[in-house]
Order: structure tokens, then C-alpha cells, then sequence
């Protein structure tokens, strides 16, 4: 079996959730990446445990139309066909499943065997295990269900495809960059949230602001917070505000309410600073700093 | 130009989903259902076109069993001119609801299908991208804006990082984000008059289209509960942990 | 079709006109409902249901007397009403700390608790049971809406007022602002349920509790389990007194199992009370400990939780429910029969009666349904309050033993006949000592297994609640929260809310606070019931807030 693999590039380098995705290739059996536009190839060329990468610069907007019709055409050579469940990955590969008429299956989080998935479903609220009949399966996986491959230690051939003709239907007008320096909460690779224990709104910003420049995090407030007026309602992290799952989640001067956890818990990485010990929070925490959070955190921002 | 509208009858999003005890699913029997909450989005945005004079018609469609015309009524509550319920009581999945929503593209003509990005329930986000592969549309997913001039449809999309622009043709797919729009409520004399609005019923089986499925569901299961790590005493070792044993920063 | 409304806000409102218009999906509601319709196939019938769908807003226990229902429905079973557990076996316990005392007899000492024949059901399914039977007799249902106000004019009730929707925090209007309709009608059934908004409205503005006593309330606090099969017994039904309450304090537990491996738990705490350390949340969650109790949750998960006040007072606090253009039907008025721990069979027939008033009203043209009360007196429902009157005030006036003493003898001597008639001598709000007079009352921790702490719980409910709305707990006077509540009684409002909507909080070297939560709000009523100077008051949220239970509750 040989696996096909839609990979992303960001700054010349492989998005780390595509790296995830070659891993996850890697237990079908040998791996293909193909990759879109004239950016990062070199960064693909050198990963590790990949076969070949097949370059197509012809098509660097990444239209959803032409790219499907590619791989579409391809798909015959292939048992598994993947990608990063990025807004590119779901763009592209549930439109490839329709011209094959096969059902695409979403963000994976593990894989049994070559027709057997788990995903979650109710936004993470059950794992679904799913089985595939189909000849050509087609998958989007999360990245931070799968140690991502390695960024050197491969030599892989670059094969460079010509693209399809764009039938005009769909063109790139532009791409508007997220003006903030900070990212978008549902996106960020790195959150810190603050509680009530952060005592006022200017404690909010002038504690948990300098953190999140470090680490280029997100910020987010408990429900608590936004009530007292420290933080927007935008910031609400929790089952009534937004639903976020990041790489690394720090949690600061909040307890834990359950509606909070419902909306973090599927953080790959969760860290606690509280000054309770027996806040809900630590059962949910890989890392816990029972404490200060006026002294932790200035402390956290000189240790980054 | 008409709009079709699909719409997903789903558990509502206020309940807590409840796998059940034999691992055959989630309970939906007795909890209350509800529109998709991005389909009502997607029929926000329908109406809105209609009401810029920019659509005459607004067709909601949903698949499912009797029960399933709820949402239709809803939708019509909300402004959709007429609904059809394409009818069964198989579990069917988003590639066959793409093939029978072709089918009911065809018939109908519509040149916008506007629709949610992914239901709530299986989180699958692939029925939109699906049907625009089958009909050879091109398609504008995760839309947070949609303005159409000239026979073209600006999509502006929420992806990774931005805002990603794009021109679309003419008859086209959109999926509806979050932040497309906020939706109207149905209010008390539209619902009352939704429920003489012309709801049509065609049976899923008379459609010519293979309703068997390809994914098989094998079990559902609790995610499993995180279970609580160490508790440092200091800063440093927070930092070395997060870079060395977590290798997140 | 439009005209300006009679509240101070002065909104253009739509108006649409019906023969009857019943305000709340509850038994008693969709009783009166179905009635009307059966009688009078002409007539039009609006029911408003503030829950999300009906049956959402429904707490109860449930054993069922399927009396009204057959009288409702004689073909009820072919209907497929949703009575699918019998009774099979019942304790009543009277529990110390560590053991339980069983009642040997119930049926002949205490006749009105004997369950044979009735059947443990949950009456959220029950009620959307009835609501497709309204449904199919042409009731048209709208649930997701609230009635917020009356609709009064030249002094009689002539409709409701919708709620609005749309309006910020502030109070200001947002983009999908949809003011409240007026839904104009000849006759106004209002069928809330305990402490009603516009039942209390509607009581004060006709003065129609001059001749009753004061109505005195419990609180149910309830949570569904799922449980192995192999532990379920089908049909059985324990209810318990005694400890851990005081012995001034009336309540109990019961625990039911019923359906496809469930167990209803639930805990009843008067609000007469008088400690304001007492947590009724916490008295049920530590009843489950009790050893007569813990078994019951081996191996299972609690999968709902809710809570509701009950009307307890009976016959004695009954207020006249008759008003120009309406009447008071169910819990609204009070008909639960609290010894008997049952209110549907009777909130059904008062239903069932009000209708029939309301139907002469409608053919005589008269304003008031005033053959309502002599209709009441002669029923079985009238007889059946009557006989129970002495029991619930026996309890309030002689304590838990005492109350249990007199109730065997009013019972099993008297009948229900008893040549005297004991009396509800306060209002639950005027029961609390002083904080520092009261013994505080040690809880246990909650463990996350058998017992949870109240935001677990309310978890359970499945609360919508669109927190960008104006708070629907008001407040009158921040002052006199801060010297009675705070000050007098150390805010009992934290206690014995259900659903921790009421917190104090104390900013660095700041005076307390009081944070309400209303997005937790379970729609209980007790803050409107118990707060002691009537300070808090309750109003309808935005249609369709609030929790939103499933079939089970």
C-alpha cells in the first residue's frame, strides 16, 4: 500500500500538522507528499521517511477545484490519500472524495488499521470508531494526534506535475493576513487563559500579556473573568464561549468550572497555576503550579 | 435565481451528548433536536440574498424521517419560501446526502446551494465540498462573507491565519462559518404562517440514488478522561518540563 | 393589527386573537388543552411554553395515579401513553444516620401513600406524550416562548404579553430585536406551575389570595441515573424522612426505578426552614450516602439534573382561581397533594375542570369562568385535598415525629375527617432565624462519583441561555441585600439555589458582593419563593432559556 500526502508549507518550512499527517501516512505503508506552489520544497525534499515529493507549482493558490481534479487523477497509484485537518485539508479533500465518490473521513486521532479510524464526534464529546470500504480512502488527521515525522534525515525525489487547466470557475482574489499579532483563539497553537484570580482587568492585561508575547499565545478568560468585566466576551473559553485545542493550554487564576473543561479539555497540553490546590483544574492539568499567580507568572515570563 | 438551502436536523447544541451504554452511539431518542446550527447560518445568508433582491427564492431541503420536517418547518419559519423533505429512515452518510442533494440540484436549478460548513454531530465537514465535486460547482467553504455582483459570488473564507478571498461563478456551493452572520429568531406569526407553506415529501428510494454507506460506524465511545499530572514546585521546572518531556515550547 | 402595548415600554406589538389562550406545557396546561378541544373542536387554542420544546421545563419524580388520564384519554393505553412502569414493590423509610427504619403497613397506616396500580413515569415524556395529542386535536403549541406579562384591559385579563427577544444586557435592542406579541383571548388559562410570574401577577392585581392561607412551598431537587441492568428493579419505589434533615424541617427522598435502566433520585425540602445554613442541594447529595440509598447508584452514571419548587400547602393555601378573563389551573393554583408526594393526577383534573368552566364561560359570553369553584367543590379532587389538609401543616407545627404521629392517626383514625383543620401560620420567607442563632451545618465533600458539587450538576441540565440578555433574577434593593440577606442570614440565597446563581463575592479589602449567575438559572423559583424580605423577583428570560431536559426527567 502507498499512501498520498497534501502537505503545507508556512515560512519555507513543513507545517508541523503535516508532518503529523506523514506519520500517520507512514503506518499504511510507503509515503508520497505532494506539495502545492514553489515555497518549502527544498524543507520537503528533506523529510524524513518520505518516498517522493511531487511538486506542482502550477497551482499555488491552492484552488480547491484544480487540486482535487489532481489528485483525483492521481488516486488510482494510491490506497490512502491525506492531509493536515487544516482549513486547506478540509477544503480540498472531502471535494477529491466527491469526484471519487468515496466517504471522506475527518480528523482522524488514530488509526487501527488500514480501513479502521477513530474520530471524535459531538466536538470531541464521543469518539466514533469508523470502518471504510472504500478502495481509495481519503482522511484528514489532527495534528496533535500523531508525532509528526521529522524535519531532515530523508532524501526524497521531487517529481514536478504539471496542473490540470483551471476551468475559471473559481480564481484567488486575495488573502487578508489576521491584522493582530496575536492569533485568533480557535487557531492558536498556544493559549493562556485567565480566571477571576487575576483580581481586575488591568491585572489581566499587564500579568498575562507579556506570557503570551513569549509564547505567541492566544489569551483567554473563564467565564468568571468575563463576567467581572477583566476580559471581552470574544476571550470566552468554555462551553458557552469558544472551544479551543491547542498544542499547550496555560490555565491562570481559574478553578475549573466544568463548562470551562468542556471547552479545553482536549488540549494536548494543559498547565495550571492556581492558588487552591483542590481546584478542578489540577485534574485535568499535566503540569500543575500550586501558587502565586502574582508571582508566578512575572517569574514564567523572565524563565521563556 | 433560487437559493437551496440543505438543512440537517441534529441534537441540539444546549445537550450534553450521551454515548450510549452498548457503545452504539449517541443517545438521541428523547433529547431535544434542533437545525444544524451552521445550516441556520447558511439559510441566514439565503435570505438575506433574497431580501437584496438578489435571490427570489429560498428552498430549504433536509433528508431524514418524518420527524426530520421540523427543521424544514423551522427554516420555513425563519423565511424559506417551500421545503422538501426528502424521506428515509436509513442512516445515511454525507457522500450519499451529496449524491440525493444532486439530484434535487437538478431538478431545482438553483444557483447558489448555501449551506453549513459541517453538522454538529458528526463533525464530518465534507457534504458541501462533496456535492460541488459531483455537480462540477466551484465552491466557497468557510465563508464569513458572501457578496454576489455580476453573475460571480465574492467568498471571503476563514482559513488558517486570514481571510482568504476568492471569486466564484456562478451556480456555486457556499459553507457557512460561524461568523457569517447572526441568524434571525423565527418569530411567533412566521411560525404560524410556515405552516402553510407548501412542504413537499419525495421518497429517498425513488431517487435512483444508492443509499447504502461506505463508512461503517463500529462503535462510539466516552473520550477518555484526563487524568491529572504533576504538580511542580517551581517556575524552572515548569520550563524545562514544557521544552524537554512535553516538547511544546 | 398592530397597537400599542399597555406596559410602560410603549412597543409596537402584533396581535393576533384566540378563543383560549394557556400559559405553560405542564400536565395541568395541556390537560386543560386537550380538554377544550374535545369538547369544542371549534374553538382556538394557543398553548405558550417558555421551555425550549415542551417537556423541557418538567421536573418530577414521577409516580403517576393514571386516574385523570383515563378519564382524559379512557383509551389511553391503545394511544400509547407513555406509562410503561408499574409500581412493583414500596418502602417507606424513616432513616438515622447510619440505619433505616422501614413502615410496616404503608397501605393501612398511611392509605394515601399506597402506589398499587399507579406507575413511575417521567412526566417530561408524559407531557410531550400530551403534547402530541393536543397537537392532533388541533392545540397549536409554541414552545420557545414565555408569557411575560398580562395582557389587562378595563380590569380583565384579556390575553398575554410575549417575551421580547433581542435585547442586550443593558437593556438595549440588538440587530435581531423581535418585540413580544399580544396574544388576545376571551379566556386566559394560566398553568405555570409553582410561583408562576404571571400567576403572582395575576393574584396580586385580583387580590385573589385575600381568603387563603399563606401558600408554603418545597424545593425537588432531582437527578436521573442510568444504571446496570442487573441492579435495575423495575417498578420500585422508596421514599424517606427523617435524617439528615432537622427535625424542624420537612422533606424527604425518594428514589424510583423506571424505563430502560434508570433511577430517579430526588429530594424534597420544605421552604419553611428555618436553618440559613441549611443546602438543600446538599441534603440530597449526602442522602445518597445513607446506606438505604447508596446501592441503588453501584456501577451507575448520573445522567440529568434539575430542579423545581412545588406548591406543598394544599387545600388551606389554595388561592380563588378565578380572575376576569382567566383562570389558575395545576401548581399555579396548588393542588399538589403533598402527602400522598403527588400532584399530577390532581393538577391534571384541575385541568381537566378549569376547562369545562372555561367552556361554559366561553358559550354564556360571561367574563369570569366563575362555576369553576363550585365545579372544584364537587369533585373528587376537592374531596381528596380536603381529607389530606391536616397532614403538611401537622409537620410545620409539630416537628418531624410529632408530624409523622399525627398524620398515622388524621389518617388512619380520622380519615381525612378530622373535625378541625390545622393552618400554614407564615409564609416561607418569614421562617429563617438569624445566621448567628442557627447551627452551621458541616457538608461533606463531594466525591465526583455518588455525590458532585452544583456546577457538575447543573451541567447535567442542558441550560440555552443567551447571556447577552437583561438579568431575569432582579434585585430590587442591592441595600437591603447587603443588611437582611448578608447580614441577617449570611445569604442564604447561595444555599438553596440549586443551581448556583447566587454567589458572594469579596474583592480585595472590599465589602461582599452579590454575583448572580442568571445563565445557570434552572427556572426553580425558590430565589422568588424563600429570599426574606421578597427582594429577588423572578421574571420570564427570553423564550426558550433556560434548561433543557430530556425525556427521563
Amino acid at each position: 500500500m502507498t499512501a498520498l500526502v497534501l502537505i503545507e508549507s508556512e515560512h519555507g518550512k513543513i507545517r508541523q500538522a503535516s508532518r503529523s499527517a506523514l506519520a500517520a501516512a507512514a503506518q499504511f505503508g510507503d509515503v508520497d507528499a505532494i506539495i502545492l506552489g514553489n515555497e518549502g520544497i527544498d524543507a520537503a525534499a528533506k523529510l524524513a521517511g518520505v518516498r517522493k515529493i511531487l511538486h506542482v507549482p502550477a497551482l499555488k493558490s491552492a484552488l480547491a477545484e484544480p487540486t482535487a481534479a489532481l489528485l483525483a487523477s492521481l488516486s488510482s497509484s494510491y490506497s490512502h490519500i491525506l492531509s493536515a485537518a487544516s482549513s486547506m485539508g478540509k477544503n480540498i479533500l472531502p471535494r477529491l472524495a466527491g469526484l471519487l465518490d468515496v466517504q471522506p473521513i475527518s480528523d482522524v486521532v488514530k488509526i487501527n488499521d488500514e480501513a479502521t479510524f477513530v474520530r471524535p464526534i459531538y466536538a470531541g464529546n464521543a469518539l466514533a470508531t469508523v470502518q471504510s470500504s472504500d478502495t481509495v480512502k481519503v482522511l484528514t488527521v489532527r495534528g496533535s494526534s500523531f508525532d509528526p515525522v521529522a524535519e531532515e534525515g530523508g532524501s526524497a525525489s521531487v517529481e514536478v506535475l504539471e496542473a490540470p487547466a483551471e476551468d475559471g470557475k473559481s480564481s484567488f482574489l486575495r488573502l487578508e493576513q489576521t491584522e493582530s499579532d496575536r492569533p485568533e483563539l480557535e487557531v492558536a497553537r498556544v493559549v493562556i487563559s485567565g480566571g477571576k484570580g487575576l483580581k481586575d482587568e488591568s491585572n489581566f492585561h499587564s500579568l498575562l500579556e507579556p506570557v503570551a508575547d513569549k509564547l505567541g499565545a492566544a489569551i483567554g478568560a473563564s467565564r468568571a473573568a468575563v463576567d467581572s468585566g477583566f476580559a471581552p466576551n470574544e476571550m470566552q473559553v468554555g462551553q458557552t464561549g469558544k472551544i479551543v485545542a491547542p498544542e499547550l493550554y496555560i490555565a491562570v487564576g481559574l478553578s475549573g468550572a466544568i463548562q470551562h473543561l468542556a471547552g479545553m479539555k482536549d488540549s494536548r497540553v494543559i498547565v495550571a497555576v492556581n492558588l487552591d490546590p483542590d481546584a478542578p483544574i489540577f485534574k485535568v492539568a499535566d503540569y500543575g503550579i500550586v501558587g502565586d499567580l502574582f508571582e508566578v507568572l512575572p517569574a514564567l515570563e523572565k524563565a521563556l | 435565481m433560487k437559493v437551496l438551502v440543505p438543512v440537517k436536523r441534529v441534537v441540539d447544541y444546549n445537550i450534553k451528548p450521551r454515548v450510549a451504554a452498548d457503545g452504539s452511539g449517541v443517545e438521541t431518542q428523547g433529547v431535544k433536536m434542533s437545525m444544524n446550527p451552521f445550516d441556520e447560518i447558511a439559510l441566514e445568508e439565503a435570505l438575506r440574498l433574497r431580501e437584496k433582491n438578489q435571490a427570489d427564492e429560498v428552498i430549504a431541503v433536509t433528508i431524514g424521517p418524518q420527524v426530520a420536517q421540523d427543521v424544514l418547518r423551522t427554516a420555513m419559519a425563519m423565511g424559506a419560501d417551500r421545503a422538501i423533505l426528502i424521506r428515509t429512515d436509513a442512516e445515511i452518510e454525507p457522500r450519499v446526502v451529496a449524491n440525493l442533494l444532486k439530484v434535487i440540484v437538478e431538478r431545482e436549478n438553483p444557483g447558489i446551494v448555501s449551506m453549513g460548513k459541517q453538522a454538529i454531530d458528526d463533525d464530518m465537514n465534507a457534504t458541501g465540498q462533496m456535492l460541488a465535486a459531483k455537480l462540477g460547482w466551484p465552491q466557497g467553504t468557510f465563508a464569513s462573507q458572501v457578496t454576489v455582483a455580476d453573475s460571480k459570488v465574492e467568498v471571503a473564507r476563514e482559513v488558517d491565519g486570514g481571510t482568504e478571498v476568492l471569486s466564484l461563478s456562478l451556480p456555486a456551493v457556499i459553507t457557512a462559518d460561524l461568523r457569517l452572520n447572526e441568524p434571525r429568531y423565527a418569530t411567533l406569526p412566521n411560525i404560524m404562517k410556515a405552516r402553510k407553506k407548501p412542504l413537499e415529501t419525495i421518497e429517498a428510494d425513488s431517487l435512483g440514488v444508492d443509499l447504502t454507506s461506505h463508512l461503517k460506524l463500529v462503535s462510539v465511545a466516552e473520550p477518555p478522561e484526563r487524568t491529572a499530572g504533576v504538580i511542580v514546585e517551581t517556575v524552572e521546572e515548569l520550563v524545562e518540563k514544557l521544552k524537554t518531556e512535553a516538547k511544546v515550547i | 393589527m398592530t397597537q400599542p402595548s399597555n406596559d410602560s415600554t410603549a412597543i409596537e406589538r402584533d396581535e393576533m386573537a384566540f378563543d383560549v389562550v394557556i400559559v405553560g406545557g405542564g400536565p395541568s396546561g395541556l390537560t386543560a388543552a386537550i380538554r377544550l378541544r374535545q369538547e369544542n373542536p371549534d374553538l382556538s387554542v394557543c398553548l405558550l411554553e417558555k421551555g425550549s420544546e415542551i417537556g423541557a421545563h418538567i421536573v418530577s419524580g414521577a409516580v403517576l395515579e393514571p386516574r385523570t388520564l383515563e378519564e382524559l384519554f379512557p383509551d389511553w393505553k391503545e394511544r400509547g401513553a407513555p406509562l410503561k412502569t408499574p409500581v412493583s414493590d414500596e418502602k417507606l423509610l424513616y432513616l438515622t444516620k447510619k440505619s433505616a427504619l422501614p413502615i410496616p403497613a404503608l397501605h393501612m397506616l398511611m392509605p394515601q401513600m399506597d402506589n398499587r396500580g399507579n406507575y413511575v413515569i417521567s412526566l417530561g415524556e408524559l407531557c410531550r406524550w400530551l403534547g402530541e395529542q393536543a397537537e392532533a386535536l388541533g392545540v397549536e403549541i409554541y414552545p420557545g416562548f414565555s408569557g411575560a406579562d398580562l395582557f389587562i384591559e378595563d380590569g380583565k385579563v384579556c390575553g398575554v404579553i410575549t417575551g421580547d427577544m433581542g435585547i442586550n444586557r443593558d437593556g438595549q435592542h440588538k440587530p435581531d430585536f423581535t418585540p413580544g406579541m399580544i396574544l388576545r383571548a376571551k379566556q386566559t388559562i394560566l398553568s405555570e406551575g409553582a410561583r408562576g410570574s404571571l400567576s403572582k401577577k395575576a393574584m396580586a392585581t385580583f387580590d385573589l389570595r385575600k381568603n387563603a392561607e399563606p401558600q408554603t412551598f418545597g424545593l425537588g431537587i432531582k437527578e436521573v441515573w442510568e444504571i446496570p441492568a442487573e441492579n435495575h428493579r423495575p417498578g420500585f419505589v422508596q421514599h424517606s424522612f427523617g435524617w439528615p434533615l432537622d427535625t424542624h424541617t420537612y422533606g424527604g427522598a425518594f428514589l424510583y426505578h423506571f424505563g430502560e435502566n434508570l433511577v430517579a433520585y430526588g429530594f424534597i425540602t420544605a421552604l419553611d426552614y428555618r436553618n440559613p445554613w441549611l443546602s438543600p442541594f446538599e441534603e440530597m447529595q449526602r442522602t445518597k450516602q445513607h446506606p438505604a440509598f447508596k446501592p441503588h447508584f453501584e456501577g451507575g452514571r448520573r445522567i440529568i439534573y434539575g430542579a423545581r419548587a412545588i406548591s406543598e400547602g394544599g387545600i388551606q393555601s389554595l388561592p380563588h382561581p378565578v380572575f376576569p378573563g382567566g383562570v389558575l389551573t395545576g401548581d399555579s393554583a396548588g393542588f399538589l397533594n403533598m402527602p400522598k408526594i403527588k400532584g399530577i393526577h390532581t393538577s391534571m383534573k384541575s385541568g381537566i375542570i378549569a376547562a369545562d368552566a372555561v367552556l361554559e364561560a366561553l358559550k354564556n359570553e360571561q367574563p369570569e369562568a366563575d362555576s369553576y369553584m363550585d365545579r372544584l367543590r364537587s369533585s373528587w379532587l376537592w374531596q381528596e385535598l380536603y381529607a389530606a389538609r391536616n397532614i403538611r401543616p401537622s409537620f410545620s407545627r409539630w416537628g418531624m415525629i410529632g408530624g409523622a404521629l399525627y398524620s398515622g392517626i388524621d389518617s388512619m383514625i380520622f380519615r381525612g375527617r378530622a373535625p378541625w383543620t390545622l393552618h400554614h401560620p407564615h409564609a416561607d420567607n418569614a421562617t429563617l432565624l438569624p445566621a448567628d442563632k442557627a447551627p452551621k451545618i458541616d457538608y461533606p465533600k463531594a466525591d465526583g462519583k455518588l455525590t458532585f458539587n452544583r456546577p457538575e450538576s447543573v451541567f447535567l441540565s442542558n441550560i440555552s441561555h443567551d447571556e447577552d440578555q437583561p438579568v431575569h433574577l432582579q434585585v430590587a434593593k442591592m441595600d437591603v441585600w447587603k443588611e437582611v440577606n448578608l447580614g441577617r442570614f449570611a445569604a442564604p440565597e447561595s444555599r438553596y439555589c440549586p443551581a448556583g446563581v447566587y454567589e458572594t463575592l469579596a474583592q480585595d479589602g472590599e465589602e461582599e458582593q452579590l454575583v448572580i449567575n442568571a445563565q445557570n438559572c434552572v427556572h426553580c423559583k425558590s430565589c422568588d419563593i424563600k429570599d426574606p424580605e421578597q427582594n429577588i423577583n423572578w421574571c420570564t428570560p427570553e423564550g426558550a432559556s433556560g434548561p433543557n431536559y430530556p425525556v427521563g426527567m
